[in-house]
């Protein structure tokens, strides 16, 4: 080490070093393969002409442009581009990796804490930024917080997790509908109903692991939703429960416009829908918070290193005395739990839930993002959610793509195959998710982060 | 150790024990017990079902018949046999490790400690809702679980490792951290699966110093499967040999190295140049030489 730092940079291999006239011949080469690909596909167009009649039409310009780019590509890929990533990753290996954190290092959750809370006012509470965005990611952030608990520290492969959230949105829609109860009471009764949904699953699938359990799983979501579909006279089928009570403010104010204490009522404001969506926000920063609080406590508990060592070595922890069966359903109890106060804000949110919200798509996507997160780290996954949710929405405005390809390009189409392109790149880079490594709960010494190459995903 | 054959000096008795996986017969009518706070070795050739008594013993099999008892220094008899596996480990206190090593691998090995003592933990967690709140009683048992894992670390001298990853050790540790974590359940038995193999010397002279130290310092009892006749010979207080599921010989250490049964088991008897063994031979033969030199 302290020799490296001594030396100065170690010259670049002369081919390495600009060399133009190789990168002139290989983007040659690029331009020639292309052009021959493209000949056909893209300089020849069949049309119909005014009689019907079938004609060749030429478009050169377009190929010359595809042959172009290629060639160029290539060119500044062999030029500039390589020796520079070359060089750059030299430089990465000769860092010495400094042990003080920066301050943004050591405080970085804080702030973004802080920023969360902030977030509404940044934006000007435009309903878009707060609602489409903010509340969007934060409930999947929720979603993925639950379900990492189950997939991530316990290793146990749920593929059917909407189906917590969909008895946690329908124990809210028909309790608050035929009960008349608040959101507040009914909140942890849709916990405590999912829990238990979560016990009633967990019992008979605690001896299949892995790819057994997964198709179980799956089941048991498709269960719920066909049950949901068909059971009429209580869930209305399809049509759904429409026109659900919103969450109002501990009994203080609601966002009922027609109640007596409306919000604009009681603080003597101008009626808007701003302020429920506000008071959404918040409310799910908090139950995401909550999630993640109880995690990170649970982790240091018995129960959660219980949960961490049954996805690592099953047999183990028999061996020392853990009852697996306990450990395995308290996992699927606190996870479906998280999945149900999730469900429940679900309801209030959109005033409506239908079998049509909670489909496998769903279970996939959250699914995907505690692995592209990196399972069982938090931040991991809240910027995997991000990435997910957020990305898919940015994509929605991909307009000046039509400035390249025409007016008639509609680039909303576009957007779930550029996000499947950035999911794989992202496993290619990154196959442990963005965040891989494990914090250890306990030390003696001095804590020292878990390269993901130990841990195990779990084997059921 | 007062020599008394009563009953009650054993921690483990096992009973006319049949193991049948089909129409294999792997244990045959075997009964022998194993002493308290004594080193009892299972020993015997490749397939002699060793590993089958130690998975009946710790519940990873249901035997087809036979009885396991053990016996608690507190005067209780728990019938292993009856038990599900957890439950031998967390009621009965017999703690176990594998033939191949199964560590968990991503958690540091401070970790595989605290893991070992989840029963324990969880009770003074009040099963977690308690040590939710932050109540005091946890925390201190939080404490002293640490504080026992460091004693174990110690024993075992991997303190210096204690926030690595267990999955990073060399062999000869984890295998000592395996014996480390079996020890933190605070077992009565430890049931050890060969715990020498693929060690080299030096390892294999410090996991002897281990496991006499937890027999004078605990007062464990430990039964021991292995091939390593060096470990053998060297630390234990009693020997058993299976062969073909059934036992052949049972006696202390010099007493089974000169039966005649043992050593046609290890070596053959009629085609004995045929198919003599000489690296078994040149072993027991080492063995013997080393034991006499041994001073008591």
């Amino acid at each position: 080490m302290a020799s490296n730092n001594t030396r100065p940079d170690a010259p670049l291999p002369a081919n390495q070093s600009a060399d133009y006239g190789y990168a002139l011949k290989e983007a040659m080469y690029a331009g020639l393969i292309t052009l021959g690909m493209f000949v056909l596909f893209i300089g020849l167009k069949t049309d119909q002409n005014i009689r019907n009649e079938l004609i060749l039409v030429p478009r050169w310009g377009l190929l010359a442009i595809f042959v172009i780019i290629a060639a160029v590509g290539r060119f500044a890929y062999i030029a500039w581009l390589g020796p520079a990533m070359a060089s750059g990753k030299a430089a990465k290996s000769r860092k010495v990796v400094s042990t003080e954190k920066s301050f943004l290092a050591q405080h970085w959750t804080k702030l973004a804490i802080v920023f969360l809370f902030l977030y509404p006012a940044l934006v000007g509470g435009s309903l878009k930024w707060v609602d489409n965005f903010g509340i969007q990611i934060l409930i999947y952030v929720m979603l993925a917080w639950g379900l990492n608990i189950v997939v991530g520290l316990a290793g146990l492969l749920d593929l059917g997790y909407v189906a917590f959230y969909a008895v946690g949105a329908y124990s809210y829609a028909l309790l608050s509908e035929h009960l008349g109860l608040s959101f507040w009471l009914l909140l942890p009764m849709a916990g405590i109903l999912s829990a238990m949904w979560g016990i009633i699953l967990g019992f008979p699938v605690l001896r299949l692991r892995g790819d057994y359990l997964a198709i179980v799983t799956l089941a048991f979501g498709e269960i719920i939703r066909l049950v949901l579909i068909n059971w009429t006279e209580v869930t209305k089928g399809t049509f759904g429960i429409s026109s659900i009570k919103k969450a109002d403010f501990f009994g203080w104010f609601t966002f009922n416009i027609a109640d007596p204490n409306y919000i604009g009522k009681v603080f003597d404001i101008a009626p808007s829908g701003t302020y429920y969506k506000i008071f959404l926000y918040y409310l799910i920063l908090l139950l995401a918070l909550l999630t993640a609080f109880v995690t990170l406590r649970l982790r240091k508990m018995p129960i959660g290193r219980a949960w961490e060592a049954l996805r690592e070595d099953e047999v183990a922890c028999r061996s020392l005395g853990i009852n697996t069966t306990n450990t395995k359903l308290t996992a699927f109890a606190t996870g479906a739990m998280f999945g149900g106060f999730a469900g429940s804000f679900f309801a209030a949110r959109q005033g409506f839930v239908s079998p049509e919200s909670f489909i496998f798509l769903e279970s996939a996507v959250i699914l995907a993002i505690v692995v592209l997160g990196g399972m069982g780290s938090l931040t991991g996954i809240a910027i995997a959610a991000v990435v997910m949710i957020g990305g898919t929405e940015i994509l929605r405005e991909l307009t000046f793509l039509k400035a390249i390809f025409g007016e008639g390009f509609t680039p909303e189409l576009y957007r779930m195959l550029l996000f499947g392109v950035a999911m794989v790149m992202v496993m290619i880079w990154k196959p442990r998710g963005f965040v891989g490594n494990r914090t250890p709960t306990a030390f003696l010494f001095e804590r020292k982060e878990v390269s993901g190459s130990f841990t195990t995903e779990g084997h059921g | 150790m007062q020599g008394s054959s009563s009953t009650n000096n054993n921690i483990l008795t096992v009973e006319h024990l049949t193991m049948r996986f089909g129409g294999l017969v792997a244990i045959n009518d075997l009964s022998f017990a194993a002493k308290r706070g004594e080193i009892t070795a299972l020993i015997g050739p490749n397939g002699a079902g060793k590993t089958t008594v130690f998975n009946c013993i710790t519940g990873f099999y249901k035997p087809t018949e036979g009885m396991i008892t053990l016996h608690e220094s507190s005067g209780k008899t728990h019938l292993l046999e009856r038990m599900p596996d957890f439950q031998i480990t967390a009621k009965a206190k017999v703690a176990r490790t594998f033939q191949n090593i199964r560590l968990f691998s991503g958690m540091t090995v401070l970790e595989n400690l605290l893991v070992a003592q989840h029963n324990k933990l969880m009770r003074a967690s009040g099963f977690t809702i308690l040590g939710l709140l932050g109540l005091k009683t946890y925390k201190e048992a939080s404490r002293n679980s640490i504080e026992l894992a460091r004693h174990w670390l110690e024993k075992a001298d991997l303190l210096q490792r204690a926030d690595d990853p267990a999955g990073d050790l060399p062999y000869g540790a984890q295998r000592r951290l395996e014996i480390a974590r079996a020890m933190c359940t605070g077992p009565e038995l430890l049931c050890l699966d060969e715990p020498a193999a693929g060690l080299n010397p030096r390892e294999s002279a410090a996991l002897n110093k281990l496991l006499l130290d937890i027999r004078q310092d605990t007062g464990t009892s430990t039964l021991l499967i292995e091939h390593d006749m060096s470990v053998v010979m060297e630390i234990s207080d009693h020997v058993v040999v299976l062969e073909y599921g059934q036992k052949i010989s049972d006696g202390n250490p010099d007493f089974v190295k000169n039966d005649p049964k043992v050593i046609a088991a290890y070596l053959g008897v009629e085609d004995e140049d045929e198919i003599d063994i000489p690296v078994i031979r040149e072993d027991l033969k080492a063995v013997g030489k080393g034991k006499k030199g041994e001073a008591r």
